[in-house]
């Protein structure tokens, strides 16, 4: 393993790491940037807890390797709300707050990194697109109906 | 004389900056916040919530003000109440007797008794000592108040956190300014339920906004200075030790800072740790270390060899009583009609979504350990006794749980933690566990058979129920994995509760267990004996039901003629269920048909309806599930209502997909494609009702898990005519059976 400098650009701020080039984007965010809010659930792209978006799309960070990022943005749970997907992520953060859906809230972060990239895509999801979207998620509380319910009211307040 | 020895410990909570704190549970700063100290952990359950309601209604403080901290370790927040639900005393019939051993069990718990999170017993437990908290608290106020003043306390009045008396008034946070004690109030009173405003309020919980922006900080998300990252491989095999490594091939490579030999304890299995400036360096490097395992005695170990031990064990006529009445044997010789069938569940794994971790730092003669635990108290002792010093030198830093469900009552990966980080003094090293460690490593819903006979009469009503299962003891496990000398005591109550503790009033019932000793690491597991018991009375309720001619709902209302409050919570379930209808179909046209559940448990009871239909590829499909709960008076009754919603889905988790297998000694799941969970478009839509109750609050964070297997179960009867008596529920495997 060979270490080496690796330049990111996350959360719109540009950062050099210093990782084997084949250490998964996940523990880069989480041990060197101190991005905790992303979160290590499977390590096998099969919950979803550790979802981010690069240049705008999901993207499992537990099985994507720091080295394959190059140029393209990051964003984290820590960085939606202020970044060029505010608007949706506030909507999205008020939505869950209201509707109660953290329970433990540990696959939260994944989630609601999924639900900017769907309502940006799609600003008026039906209950079946917001079930595909949300497939390759797991919460173990059974957060589901309120997320649901959740997403649909931040669509609304955006529209 | 107030019940003072659960507020005052022997050191009080260190208080935030400029803060005041008033006894065990509260502390107010100049600026009018109030710190809540938690002495229960928080893992999604909302108690950190519920408790902090407690606090607010007696002490009429500004809700806006309230935050929460976990406590520290101290005897005054030892959980009395999970003493008193482990005697196996059936909750009807032996009330009395139930009242002088919660007496006695209280005074030893408050001698020896650790804090515990589990056993949905958190509310019940603190029900009286946070409102006498909250309560005191207010008096000590108003007395510092009306000594200023010179006026009498009675003549103050507190609302929203502003004491008032005549034209005067003073904010609580004045009252600390520039003092590090109030003198606490000789005498208080708690508030009558009418003048509640707080308790029984649907109340957001505090986290949320926290949680659903990445700033909540589970124990994972620990973060120390200089702190190394462990990994760590465990033998595959039940009880296999190391017997070779290559320390060598690793020790060298960069950013490894240590290897380490783990001993089994607590619980765990024997293992080596990789310390590195990485968790993902660490993780990498174990095949490197090519450790050889000695497996021993149970390599040939199946869960098939397991499965007939237990239906074996069940279909003998001797074990330990739990409940006789009435006269089962002779009942079952004389009826009309019987029915003797076979139940089985498998064994389980919690997965919580945080997997397994742990953070310890090993100081001179010191240690502190930043972790997710349900049991502080016991989490310190084993640290101390580890590493060689007194109790009271080892800071436990609690954190939020990413999930618990019973699964961080074990405290193996706190001991494994405390045994790496000795070998890195002065750092702190953080011991993550991957997915697979936690699937192959856990400790497991114990697999379970149960012989059900029934006897019926001509008109179908039921005459007589035997119940006769097999399992290991949960209590018996954990007790001697973590030395606690009360888990010596038979009975052990955890193996047939939700059997022997039912409201049904059957005229004779006989309820058996026998405890089969295996080598599977066992452990609680969401509504523990519950999760399994009730699949197997409700299924077989309704098998009666049907051999009788019997309408399921009806037959249950017969049972439970004289417990009103259990044909309450039926009823209702009938009503909001649309029960005797038609269902509406699917959205695919497909046929949807009703089955019902009714449960005891943790001091609640609950009912639920699940609508189900069948896919295209007879796959199973819950629509909607109506769930009515009596829990006495509902704190937070949105808090009610999600954990309504959550045992449901973890409940159906189980229902539809849960299934630890073992092969040749080994559990042959790794991750969530083998071990799957409940997702969004397979999850049902819950409607939650409660009902509305002034009787003491009881357990809410369970108690919702055990109807949902039987109540889907009966559904898939009422749809295709076949009764599934194996968890998880598959119609697949059934048809295929010639």
């Amino acid at each position: 393993m060979s270490q080496r400098d690796i330049s990111l650009n996350v959360n719109a701020r540009d950062v050099i790491i210093d990782a084997p080039p084949e250490t998964p984007l996940l523990w880069v965010l989480r041990e060197q940037l101190a991005l905790t809010g992303t979160k290590f659930g499977c390590g096998i792209s099969q919950c979803g807890a550790c979802t981010v978006l690069v240049n705008g799309e999901p993207r499992r960070s537990c099985v994507t390797p720091v080295s394959a990022i190059g140029t393209e943005s990051v964003q984290t749970i820590e960085g939606v709300r202020g970044g060029t997907d505010g608007r949706i992520a506030n909507a999205l953060h008020d939505a869950w707050v209201s509707h109660g859906v953290p329970q433990c809230g540990y696959c939260q972060s994944g989630m609601l990194m999924c639900a900017v990239a769907l309502l940006r895509s799609n600003a008026t999801p039906t209950d079946k697109d917001i079930d595909t979207a949300f497939t390759g998620h797991i919460c173990r509380c059974g957060s589901y109906q309120r997320l649901r319910a959740a997403v649909h009211t931040a669509a609304n307040t955006l529209r | 004389m107030p019940p003072r020895q659960r507020l005052f410990g022997s050191a009080m909570p260190e208080a935030p900056q400029n803060a005041v704190v008033l006894n065990g549970y509260v502390a107010i700063a100049p600026d009018d916040s109030v710190t809540v100290f938690a002495p229960k952990a928080e893992m999604g359950q909302g108690v950190h919530t519920a408790i902090a309601m407690l606090l607010a209604e007696e002490l009429d403080c500004d809700w806006s003000r309230v935050r929460v901290e976990h406590s520290p370790v101290d005897r005054i927040y030892a959980n009395l109440a999970v003493a008193r639900d482990a005697v196996p005393l059936h909750p009807d019939d032996d009330a009395t007797l139930s009242r002088a051993i919660g007496w006695f069990s209280d005074k030893v718990m408050r001698e020896v008794g650790g804090m515990i999170t589990g056993g949905s017993t958190s509310v019940r437990d603190l029900w009286d000592p946070v409102r006498d908290a909250g309560a005191l608290a207010r008096a000590t106020l108003v007395q510092a108040a009306a000594r200023y003043w010179d006026v009498s306390a009675d003549s103050c009045t507190v609302v929203n956190g502003v004491i008032a008396a005549g034209n005067r008034s003073v904010r609580f946070g004045e009252l600390v300014q520039g003092v590090t004690e109030l003198e606490p109030a000789s005498r208080y009173t708690r508030k009558s339920p009418e003048a509640y405003s707080i308790i029984g309020r649907a109340t957001p919980r505090l986290e949320s906004a926290s949680k659903s922006d990445g700033s909540a900080t589970f124990g994972i998300d620990v973060r120390i200075d200089n702190m190394l990252y462990a990994a760590i491989t465990m033998a595959p095999v039940f009880g296999a030790s190391v017997r070779s490594m290559n320390e060598r091939a690793v020790i060298d490579l960069p950013g490894i800072e240590a290897v380490v030999r783990v001993r089994a304890l607590n619980g765990s299995p024997h293992g080596v740790a990789v310390v590195a400036n990485s968790w993902y360096t660490a993780q990498q490097s174990l095949p490197k270390l090519d450790v050889k395992w000695d497996h021993g005695p149970n390599a040939t170990l199946s869960s098939e060899s397991v499965r007939q031990q237990l239906r074996t064990q069940a279909g003998k006529p001797d074990g330990r009583s739990f409940r006789n009445v009435g006269n089962v044997t002779e009942v079952l010789e004389s009826a009309s009609k019987t029915l003797a069938v076979t139940y089985e569940v498998p064994y389980l794994a919690h997965t919580t979504m945080e997997p397994p971790n742990c953070t310890v730092r090993v100081n001179d003669n010191s240690a502190d350990v930043w972790v997710g635990t349900q049991v502080p108290t016991q989490a310190r002792g084993a640290v101390a006794g580890i590493l060689g010093i007194d109790e009271s030198r080892v800071t436990m830093h609690v954190q939020l749980l990413g999930g618990g469900f019973g699964r961080r009552l074990d405290i193996d990966f706190i001991a494994q933690a405390a045994q790496i980080a000795r070998a890195v003094p002065g750092r702190a090293v953080q011991l993550i566990w991957s997915r697979t460690d936690d699937v192959q490593h856990d400790f497991y819903r114990p697999a379970c058979a149960s012989v059900m006979t029934g006897a019926l009469d001509d008109s179908g009503n039921v005459l007589a129920i035997r119940a006769s299962s097999a399992s290991q003891s949960i209590v018996g496990a954990y007790g001697a994995r973590n030395g606690v000398a009360a888990a010596k005591f038979d009975p052990h109550k955890s193996t047939v509760e939700g059997m022997f503790d039912q409201p049904y009033d059957v005229p004779s019932m006989d309820v058996l267990h026998h405890v089969v000793d295996l080598p599977v690491p066992i452990g609680y597991w969401r509504a523990v004996g519950h999760s399994h018991q009730a699949f197997f009375l409700e299924s077989f309720l309704d098998e009666l039901a049907h051999a009788g001619g019997n309408d399921a709902m009806a037959l249950r209302r017969q049972l439970l003629a004289h417990h009103p409050r259990a044909l309450r919570v039926l009823k209702l379930a009938a009503e909001r269920s649309q029960w005797g209808s038609e269902p509406a179909p699917a959205s695919d046209g497909a046929r949807v048909a009703r089955g019902v559940a009714l449960h005891r448990s943790f001091g609640s009871i609950v009912a639920q309806v699940a609508h189900v239909s069948l896919g295209a590829a007879q796959d199973i499909r819950v629509h909607r599930v109506t769930c009515v709960v009596d829990c006495g008076l509902a704190i937070n009754p949105d808090g009610v209502a999600q954990q309504m919603e959550s045992a449901i889905a973890y409940g159906l988790s189980a229902a539809l997909y849960g299934d630890i297998t073992i092969t040749n000694g080994r559990v042959d799941q790794r991750n969530y494609d083998s071990y799957k969970a409940l997702r969004l478009h397979e999850s049902p839509v819950v409607d939650t009702h409660i009902v509305p109750s002034t009787e003491p609050p009881e357990g809410v964070g369970e108690t919702g898990l055990p109807p949902i297997a039987p109540a889907v179960a009966n559904a898939l009867f009422s749809l295709t005519g076949i009764r599934i008596r194996q968890l998880p529920l598959r119609l697949d495997a059934v048809l295929e059976t010639p």
